[in-house]
Order: C-alpha cells, then sequence, then structure tokens
C-alpha cells in the first residue's frame, strides 16, 4: 500500500469525515482541538502533494480503482497544489489561533457544530480544487458554500445575517448558471471528465452552445469568486462574519472560484474555441482595471477596519484576475503567485484584527486610537503585512506585483499604460495602509493610561507567524515560484 | 417549418422562461420569502434543461430485458446528476428560510428595505 497514491483522495475524505466525528467527540470542549488537529493534518497532506507535484508532474487518481472517463477522476498539478497549500494552511493557522476569538463570539454549546461546518468548508474547498470533472467541481463548490453561510451567520452581530442571505442569493445564481455551462458542455460532448471534454470537443462543429456554456460558466465563476461588479456580496460578509471565519475565507474562498475559472477557462475554451484567448482578456482585463481601481478607492475612504480590508480584497481579486487576462507565462504565473501571496498578506492582517477585536469590540478607525501603545505586537504584524499587501520590497506581496509589472510590460504596446495602473493602484495602498498606522499609533488614545493587555498569546504567536512568513516569503520565494511557474506552463500547455 | 421547428424545442423554451421569471424574482422582489421562491424555480429550470437533454426519443428505462433487440435507451446520467443538483437546491432552500427566520427573529420584519432601514 503505498500510501503517496492515496493522498490527492484523504486531502478531502481527512475534513469531511472529521466533521461529523468533532461533533459527537465527547467532552465538547475537544471539538477545537478535534478539528484543528483535522485541518492540521489536511495541511500535513497538501504539503506532501506539493512536493510530489514540484518537477511538473501531474498526480491522477481513480477512485474506487474505476479509469477516467468512466470513474471519479482527482488530479492534482502545480497549479492544484498552490491553492491547496493556501486553503488548508490559511484553515490551519486560523484554527490554530481561533479558540480564544471563537470562545468570545460564539456560544459553547454550538461550537462543536461550528467546527464541523469549518471542516465542511474546507473539505468543499479542496474538493473543488482537487476534482478533475466539471459536476464533481460544481457539487463540492456548494458544499463547501452552504458551509460557509452558516460560518458567517454564526456571528454575534445581527447584520450578519442580511449579509449572509445576499450572499446565498449571488452564491446560488453563480453556481447554477455554472450548472448550466456544465449541461450544454455536457449536450455537445457526452462526457464531463475535463481532460475528455477536452479531446472530445475538437469534433465538435455546432459551437454556438459552447458559446453560450463558455459565458454562463464565466459569470457564474466570477460571481463565487467577487470578480467586480459581481463583489456587491463581499464587503458585509466579511465584515460581519465571526473575526476567525473571515481570516480562513478572506485568504481563499474567492480565489478557488477563480481558480476552476482560469483552469476551465485555459483547458477547455481556449483550446477549442477560435479566437477565445482575445475574447477572455478582453473581457477580463477591463474587469480586473476597474475593479483594481474602484475597490481600492472604495478602501481609501472606508472608516470600518473589517470592510476596508475587505475591499482591498476585492482589488487583490483584480490583480490575480489581471495576470490570468495577459495569456501568457508569466502573467498567469503572476496570478498563482499573488493568490499565494496575497492569503499570506491578507491573512496576516484579518488575523491581526482578529487579535485587535479581543480588546477592541468596535473596529472602526476612530475607535482604535492607542491601540499601537496598548498591543505593541498586533500592531506589529498589521504594519509587516500591510507593506506585504501594498507590495513593498522585501515582502511577499512585492514579488507577485513584480512579476505582474514584467508580464504587464510584456503584454503589448498597452503594457505601460497597465503598469501606470499597477503603481498608482500600489500607491492606493499606500494610502489606506497608512490610514490604518495612523489610526492605531498616530491618534489620541481613546481611554487615557488604557493598561498593556495583548491579545492570548496563541493568538499572537499565530499571527507573528503568519507576519514572519510575509518577509520570509518576500526573500525566499523559490518554492512558490517554481510552483507557479510550473502551473503557468502546464496551464498555456493545455491551451495550445 | 422553420418557426415549428423551433417550437419544437418547446421544453427548452420553458426552461429559458423559467429561468428569466426566477432571476427577476431574485433581483426584483423585496419580500425574503419571494426571493427564496424566485431562486428555487431558478434552479428548477436548470433541472427541466438536464433532464430534457437526456431523452431520446422512443427511448425507454436503460434496463436489459429478455427478448428486445437493440432497444433504445434514454441516458441515464443526467438524471442522477440532477438528483444531485436537486438534493443541493433543497439544502440551500432551507438554509436560506432557516436565515430568514432568523432575520424576522432579530429584525422583526422580511422585508429588505425595512431590514436596510433598521440598521
Amino acid at each position: 500500500m503505498d500510501l503517496l497514491a492515496h493522498l490527492p483522495a484523504l486531502q478531502v475524505v481527512v475534513p469531511m469525515l472529521s466533521a461529523p466525528l468533532i461533533v459527537m467527540l465527547q467532552p465538547r470542549g475537544l471539538a477545537w482541538a478535534g478539528a484543528t488537529a483535522a485541518a492540521l493534518l489536511s495541511f500535513a497532506i497538501a504539503i506532501a502533494l506539493t512536493f510530489a507535484v514540484l518537477d511538473g508532474q501531474t498526480l491522477q487518481y481513480a477512485m474506487g480503482g474505476w479509469p477516467a472517463p468512466y470513474g471519479i477522476a482527482l488530479s492534482v498539478d502545480a497549479f492544484s497544489a498552490i491553492v491547496l497549500l493556501v486553503i488548508t494552511g490559511a484553515s490551519s493557522a486560523a484554527l490554530l489561533a481561533a479558540k480564544p476569538s471563537i470562545d468570545q463570539q460564539i456560544e459553547s454549546e454550538r461550537q462543536p457544530l461550528f467546527y464541523a461546518a469549518w471542516l465542511l468548508v474546507l473539505s468543499g474547498l479542496v474538493g473543488i480544487v482537487v476534482a478533475a470533472d466539471a459536476f464533481n467541481i460544481f457539487v463540492f463548490m456548494e458544499i463547501s458554500s452552504l458551509a460557509s453561510y452558516i460560518l458567517i451567520a454564526g456571528g454575534p452581530n445581527r447584520r450578519a445575517l442580511p449579509a449572509v442571505f445576499k450572499y446565498l442569493m449571488m452564491g446560488t445564481i453563480g453556481a447554477t448558471f455554472y450548472l448550466i455551462g456544465v449541461g450544454l458542455i455536457y449536450m455537445m460532448t457526452g462526457t464531463l471528465n475535463l481532460a475528455d471534454i477536452q479531446v472530445r470537443l475538437s469534433d465538435v462543429t455546432d459551437i454556438n452552445p459552447l458559446l453560450v456554456a463558455a459565458g454562463f460558466i464565466t459569470i457564474g465563476l466570477a460571481l463565487k469568486a467577487a470578480v467586480f461588479p459581481m463583489h456587491v456580496w463581499v464587503p458585509n460578509a466579511y465584515t460581519y462574519a465571526p473575526h476567525m471565519v473571515t481570516v480562513f475565507l478572506a485568504a481563499c474562498a474567492t480565489k478557488v472560484a477563480l481558480y476552476v475559472l482560469i483552469r476551465f477557462d485555459y483547458m477547455i475554451f481556449q483550446t477549442t474555441l477560435a479566437d477565445h484567448q482575445m475574447q477572455f482578456a478582453m473581457f477580463a482585463m477591463p474587469l480586473a482595471i476597474i475593479g483594481i481601481l474602484v475597490a481600492s478607492s472604495v478602501a481609501m475612504f472606508e472608516g470600518n477596519l473589517k470592510r476596508l480590508l475587505a475591499s482591498s480584497s476585492i482589488a487583490q481579486i483584480g490583480y490575480i484576475l489581471l495576470g490570468a487576462s495577459f495569456i501568457s507565462i508569466i502573467g498567469l504565473s503572476a496570478s498563482a503567485m499573488h493568490m499565494f501571496n496575497h492569503a499570506l498578506a491578507k491573512g496576516g492582517l484579518f488575523l491581526a484584527v482578529a487579535c485587535l477585536a479581543y480588546h477592541y469590540r468596535d473596529l472602526r478607525l476612530s475607535q482604535l486610537g492607542g491601540a499601537g501603545a496598548r498591543m505593541p505586537w498586533t500592531c506589529a504584524a498589521i504594519v509587516v503585512c500591510g507593506l506585504s499587501l501594498i507590495g513593498v520590497p522585501g515582502t511577499a506581496g512585492f514579488i507577485s506585483k513584480w512579476l505582474l509589472i514584467n508580464a504587464a510590460l510584456q503584454s503589448g504596446p498597452w503594457g505601460w499604460g497597465l503598469v501606470a495602473i499597477i503603481l498608482i493602484s500600489s500607491l492606493m495602498a499606500v494610502f489606506y495602509v497608512w490610514r490604518i498606522v495612523e489610526a492605531i499609533y498616530f491618534q489620541a488614545p481613546i481611554e487615557e493610561d488604557a493598561p498593556k493587555a495583548e491579545a492570548p498569546i496563541q493568538m499572537l504567536l499565530v499571527t507573528g507567524l503568519v507576519a514572519l512568513l510575509n518577509i520570509y516569503f518576500g526573500i525566499f520565494p523559490q518554492v512558490p515560484l517554481e510552483l507557479a511557474n510550473s502551473a503557468a506552463a502546464l496551464l498555456l500547455e493545455g491551451a495550445k | 417549418m422553420k418557426l415549428l421547428e423551433m417550437l419544437g424545442y418547446y421544453n427548452y423554451w420553458v426552461f429559458a422562461i423559467l429561468l428569466a421569471i426566477g432571476l427577476y424574482a431574485v433581483i426584483r422582489k423585496t419580500n425574503l420569502i419571494k426571493k427564496l421562491i424566485g431562486l428555487s424555480i431558478f434552479q428548477s429550470a436548470v433541472f427541466l434543461m438536464y433532464i430534457t437533454m437526456d431523452k431520446v426519443e422512443g427511448g425507454t428505462a436503460p434496463i436489459i430485458q429478455a427478448g428486445v433487440e437493440n432497444p433504445i435507451f434514454s441516458n441515464p446520467l443526467p438524471q442522477v446528476l440532477i438528483l444531485t443538483a436537486i438534493v443541493v437546491g433543497v439544502s440551500t432552500l432551507s438554509l436560506g428560510l432557516a436565515m430568514v427566520v432568523r432575520i424576522k427573529e432579530c429584525y422583526g420584519t422580511i422585508e429588505e428595505n425595512e431590514i436596510l432601514d433598521a440598521d
């Protein structure tokens, strides 16, 4: 029995089976420990998978031994590995730090169910990434979405409820659009396996249904990925969710939908539809640019810390989409790198926000005066992750911005304009990160002589670790860079 | 002739119309329950599309029978897929209704504009 061969299946199975088990764990206080153990185990699996695909090969797995295209296939390549690392890493970091914050925000008798929903989100998200057929992607997408509605609605603030309702509406419409597109493709090819679709589509002569399918799938996934202007569910959902849920979802939920969008488009539509690369670029690039500029300017004038960071997340989705719209190796590796680096930066920021929220109930910037003196370590982490979000050299954010600028320069005569846009939006990021720094360090304290009161040590340690990783991957980006490059090469190979 | 041919695809027409009705209700209605009803109609439309495309003219259930040579089967796979999608739809609907119940408890109303005014 070679355990390595079964890792793609275990990646999904471990969190999925752990979810019902931790509900039954006695005493109930063990739920957190069980969930964290399951998350760490799937993080370990993701790391093992990453090393297996580092040299650019693709792992195939046939469920139950039934070979594709008849059986259900799973596959893991370099691109999946990056996203798997982001998902499982974010979930592990958030869960490790979560206990004090969750104890504060969720009643103890509901906690086992809450952690079970968390693991279901985790297994749904990794399922999307490893699934190699279009319909399973839909099923995993709905598993993760339904569970994430529960997580977001779990918070103590009643405003979370209308936010979740909106998310549920838009998320379901997005998933249903995707389902329509998959149905149309099935109608034309008679298969759901992605690799098999690619082969059989070359024989299809009537391409009109495929064009319609491309439209439905792109719009549906763009809704799920919060691509501008389909992002309206994000700010409230992130703002009113329990703080630790925001850490987890902001780091990976929208990126997974973007992963499916990129994979689907490069693998299926660009290989079979004439001029589709052009169509995709013409669709994605304007949305990405407008999204970056609009969301960054909203963030510049936002008063609530969590909502400011949520707006910035929408802008970052724009960067990832912009990289993908260049249809070049360097552009795609910029996208993949930015998925990784933004998860580090934003995950770290939201972790630090959760630490702040441990003592500050009101997260409006105007109410955070004196935080720098009261919680020095937390605020130091905010500064480091903020610098990474801006893309200052020496932090992880710089690597992906640099790649993105290179990709823009190589993209043709419009390159300089795009570089200007990236620089302008980075300046906007400087502005909104500075507003946070000003609020926590230079604003007059709300309470005079408040005692020093840091967040609990386990939250601080994880936050500090993520902040340090932002610097580490800024100086030694080799591993994610190698992954991103081979991911880009694989994607473009599929598109030829 | 062309028109008749187009009308012949009436299942797909119904699919498109139901899809539009559902989407309209989701966007336009302010009552949260009505929004959910719209969402349900929207999802059911897709079920109809899948069920329609698997039908083969004269086809029966894919069961091998003695004495029947070269039988024509309808494709069972889309029906299985849509069974899964129906389960997803039911879970979404029940979760949505649960949210509406909690919104009613917290806000005392299920009208979207009144909820917006309340905060």
